[in-house]
């Protein structure tokens, strides 16, 4: 069967509940898919995050120093150096006055990947390419 | 015949998404199509065994069951089961337990996926 393009769509903010954080943690889980499919299938997913979607992003994040979870920052970081594509829209990031300045990056890490603000376009295009996507 | 996986995310009681899902899969297994259902998130509570059915709330265990004994395939995200203080040995039987890639492995084989998210 090949790849299969997943596009993960988060549409609601971090922190407000559970599922935009397992948006992230199911994205990342790709890195291990390939021990339950026969060889040469893979999954490939974009993570993007849309409307308020983009809230919660930030770099610069205390969730581990103020109620000892791993903060969406560090979920994020995570992504990069998987060399998971991430996707935040540049439309809605200014809607709600954020620089793209403030997403966060992985070079501490070592990863190359780095987060993508782009147009709502770019995402758009990201979900017709995708077989399944996914809404969280 | 067609291979339908659901990503189930919402909590058992008071959600009617969670009713929804299993209505679905009910019927899209009695037409012949294969089923897989993956719990995460509060949904994964639902996988505890000897839920009692109160008239007022939907319940899950007995359609689960049903479900299993026709083919669908059924399995709990184990972080976030555990993370409820739900062990595996208090589980409903057949239920799979298992990580994220699960569905993903899943949903790579599937025709369709519905994700019903949750709160």
């Amino acid at each position: 069967m090949g790849d299969v393009k997943l596009a993960f769509v988060v549409q609601k903010p971090q922190y407000k509940g559970e599922t935009s954080r397992l948006a992230i943690t199911h994205a990342i889980a790709y890195q291990t898919v390939e021990i339950l499919l026969e060889d040469g299938d893979t999954v490939t997913p974009t993570l993007c995050f849309v409307g308020e979607g983009v809230l919660g992003l930030q770099k610069g994040q205390k969730a581990m120093d103020l109620y000892e979870v791993t903060s969406t920052e560090t979920h994020l970081k995570n992504c990069l150096l998987v060399d998971l594509d991430v996707l935040v829209c540049k439309e809605d990031l200014a809607k709600y006055g954020i620089s793209e300045d403030m997403m966060p990056d992985a070079e501490d890490m070592g990863a190359d990947k780095k987060i993508k603000v782009a147009p709502f376009s770019e995402i758009q295009k990201a979900m017709e390419d995708a077989k399944h996507i996914l809404f969280f | 015949m067609a291979t339908l996986t659901v990503g189930c995310f919402p909590g058992l009681i008071g959600n009617m998404s969670y009713d929804f899902v299993v209505k679905l899969a009910g019927a899209a297994v009695n037409k012949g199509h294969k089923v897989n259902i993956w719990f995460a998130g509060n949904a994964a509570g639902s996988v505890k065994a000897h839920q009692k059915h109160l008239k007022d709330y939907s319940t899950g265990e007995k359609h689960l069951k049903a479900l299993i004994e026709k083919g669908v395939e059924i399995c709990t995200c184990e972080a976030c089961t555990v993370a409820r203080g739900i062990q595996k040995p208090e589980g409903i039987e057949k239920i799979q337990w298992n990580a994220m890639h699960w569905y993903l492995a899943k949903i790579h084989a599937s025709d369709r996926v519905l994700q019903i998210g949750g709160e």
